[in-house]
């Protein structure tokens, strides 16, 4: 979901927001299987803009014959399909062994929705009504995930690094000291560095709660977060895409 | 006709009765018709074996006589002497069944005979006999009137008519028994009923006096028809609000599109676009919320209950909002007692925690009380008491339960952000984990800034 408050903090890269993903995300092909005509019709092109092939499938059936002839980095299934249901799509496709990350969506919005879509086989889960920068920012990251390497010990980004086992941080050489929940939060936007990743996203893998934080919370805490790691430096590296979320980024 | 209960129970009683009585009738005859025989056959084996004696000692003579007068006596045993070729010489009978005298012994069946004329009465009767060859070859017949063939008959089909029409009498008693008293109240209920569907809710079932199981169920549809009115009713008004509540936002919503189209600079433009976004994710927050606090109300979530760290909870929800209550000038003070473990959603109670955190910050900032959070948590009795105590303007106490339902605000005006809904919320997570909502100001005696005290009451864990 979009935050646009007056509360928000730190506007300073108002000038690359427009398309945040066209410059930075590699080709990636993806699967909509989604029987809303009009909403599928909203996200191809949306998604085409942001770089995206995107084939569509407009119910279960199809769906599940595209999903398992072709090869996708990322499937976005709708959660209540005709001629089969979202969720047995997704199983049928795991029985087949068709790994690609699924993002699951969904219109019926019950707090344990998400644990029986996950349970099927889901990777991600976003219910309806969404803005599509959430979506689009939660499809980048499932596909980015492959190519990420979770062994990983130390994330860079410019000059700034994150090692994972001694939970150290430094920028430029110099020891910055973090609150456990500051080193988390830098770590999940490091982890998807050059990615955009949403206030929702944040709660969830930084406080591991799954709902929309409404207010500015998770603001206040990036807002933090940055003058820590950007106080004494001139480059920017942690920035604020309006109407999106955030991206830390080294920009060369 | 046989759509009511009462004819359809009392045509099976009558049915059942009939069969039952068709039965008794039968037996009852089979039996009387076996003894009635058995002690015919022994007098008339008893007047064999006199006769034999007769004729041993006397000779024929001596029989004759006595035959002769035993015949006479009124309702006399039929007594026939024949000749070896089976023609009749004697005795109170005009005619056998020819064949019957060829045979000693006893008749195997009864068989006809024509007894002399009897005035008016059929010709041939029924008789049983037991015939007697004597060593002269004279054949002497013993027997007993059986009656007339119909006549038996004719006394079980009469015993069959009263019994069938007692029947049909106890079928009419029972068909108003039931039908007239018990069924009609059933009538009634479903009359009740009908009206019940047509829409008007405030009708109720008739109950009686007697308390008996029919009173029972018209009690408890009664109150179930109150509980549904009363849901109905909170239906009605939260429906209401919500009309009520959505149209601000979506005549803003339709102002901002109208100036987006009549702006001519880019930039005002892009401003007034993202207004209208703004404003329907707002719109869309309502939702949610709405959507969330009813899926919540329902239980269908109870599913997903599991042991949850309470304090845990506590601590990390007021460790989330310490910036921001720090930015807004507000100290966040903690004093949770560790380890209270509770049967919950994690999700839920989180989410609940955040809204009164949200709360207290919003209506703290403006106000002139000491600049402080307060998040407690502690054991009380049998139950963890969770509070998030402010020192705002507070809630005046009579507007403490109004404040908790959908859609009420204390500012009139609406001019914080918000839905509305923070607090119904709140009491939807507590219902659901059989917990309640207390609402308090914190600081009584302080007139200008009383602050509020929410708090979130949990049953403990069970022993």
């Amino acid at each position: 979901m979009q935050m646009i408050s007056p509360h928000s903090p730190g506007t300073d890269d108002s000038a690359g927001a427009k398309k945040p993903a066209e410059a930075i995300v590699p080709r990636m092909k993806i699967l909509v299987i989604e029987d809303d005509l009009e909403a599928a019709a909203y996200m191809t092109k949306a998604f085409r803009e942001a770089g995206i092939v995107v084939d569509h499938a407009s119910d279960g059936e199809s769906g599940l014959f595209m999903g398992s002839e072709n090869t996708y980095d990322v499937m976005v299934i709708d959660r209540m399909l005709p001629r089969r249901d979202g969720l047995s799509v997704i199983s049928e496709l795991r029985k087949r062994g068709v790994n690609a990350p699924v993002l699951i969506l969904s219109a019926l919005g019950q707090v344990d929705d998400r644990v029986t879509g996950l349970r099927a086989g889901g990777d991600d889960y976003l219910p309806k009504p969404y803005a599509f920068s959430e979506l689009l920012a939660r499809v980048e990251v499932l596909g980015r995930r492959k190519g990420t390497p979770e062994q990983d010990m130390v994330y860079r980004v410019g000059d700034l690094e994150l090692d994972r086992l001694s939970h150290e941080v430094r920028r430029a050489g110099k020891e910055i000291l973090l609150q456990p929940r500051e080193f988390r939060l830098l770590e999940y936007l490091m982890k998807n560095a050059g990615q955009v990743v949403t206030r929702t996203m944040l709660l969830e893998h930084v406080w591991d709660y799954h709902f929309d934080p409404q207010t500015n919370v998770i603001d206040v805490h990036v807002s933090r977060l940055r003058s820590k790691i950007e106080k004494d430096f001139d480059k920017p590296l942690l920035k604020t895409i309006r109407g999106a979320g955030y991206m830390i980024k080294d920009e060369g | 006709m046989f759509r009511s209960t009462a004819v359809r129970l009392s045509a099976l009683y009558m049915l059942l009765f009939a069969l039952c009585a068709a039965f008794l009738v039968f037996y009852v005859t089979a039996m009387s018709e076996r003894l009635l025989s058995q002690q015919t056959r022994q007098a008339v084996q008893e007047e064999v074996v006199d006769i034999q004696r007769a004729y041993e000692r006397g000779g024929i003579n001596l029989l004759l006589r006595m035959m002769e007068r035993r015949a006479r006596q009124p309702g006399a045993n039929l007594y026939v002497i024949a000749s070896p070729n089976g023609e009749i010489l004697a005795g109170n009978v005009a005619s056998v069944q020819p064949g019957v005298l060829n045979e000693e012994g006893w008749t195997n069946v009864p068989f006809r005979y024509e007894p002399f004329a009897e005035v008016g009465g059929p010709r041939f009767h029924l008789a049983t006999a037991n015939v007697l060859k004597l060593d002269n070859g004279l054949r002497i017949m013993v027997g007993r009137d059986l009656g007339d063939p119909g006549r038996f008959r004719g006394i079980v089909r009469r015993a069959l008519m009263v019994a069938l029409a007692i029947m049909g009498l106890g079928a009419l008693i029972i068909w108003f028994g039931i039908g007239r008293n018990a069924l009609k109240r059933i009538d009634r209920m479903s009359a009740a009923s009908q009206k019940i569907m047509a829409g008007d809710l405030s009708q109720r079932l008739p109950v009686g006096r007697s308390g008996d199981e029919f009173d029972r169920l018209s009690d408890s549809l009664n109150a179930m028809l109150g509980r549904i009115e009363k849901l109905n009713e909170g239906l009605r008004q939260v429906s209401d609000n919500i009309a009520h509540d959505l149209k601000t936002p979506l005549t803003r919503l339709r102002n901002k599109a109208a100036d987006a189209i009549a702006e001519t600079r880019d930039d005002a433009r892009r401003n007034a676009l993202e207004g209208i976004i703004a404003e329907s994710d707002q719109l869309i927050r309502t939702f949610n919320a709405l959507l969330m606090i009813s899926r919540v109300e329902a239980g269908s979530i109870a599913a997903e209950m599991s042991e949850v760290d309470l304090s845990a909870i506590s601590s990390d929800s007021a460790e989330l909002y310490e910036p921001v209550a720090e930015e807004a000038g507000l100290a966040l003070v903690t004093e949770i007692e560790p380890g209270l473990i509770v049967q919950g959603n994690r999700e839920l109670v989180g989410q609940a925690i955040f809204n009164l955190l949200d709360n207290a910050i919003k209506y703290s900032v403006e106000s002139n009380g000491d600049p402080k959070i307060v998040v407690k948590l502690s054991r009380s009795g049998g139950t963890f008491r969770l509070s998030i105590c402010d020192n705002g303007p507070g809630v005046p106490a009579h507007k403490r339960v109004e404040v908790v339902k959908r859609f009420v605000r204390l500012d009139e005006s609406r001019s914080k952000p918000g839905t509305g809904l923070g607090l119904s919320l709140v009491e939807a997570v507590m219902e659901l984990h059989g917990g309640s909502l207390e609402l308090s100001a914190t600081d009584e005696a302080n007139a200008e800034a009383p602050g509020l005290t929410v708090t979130m009451v949990f049953p403990g864990r069970k022993p």
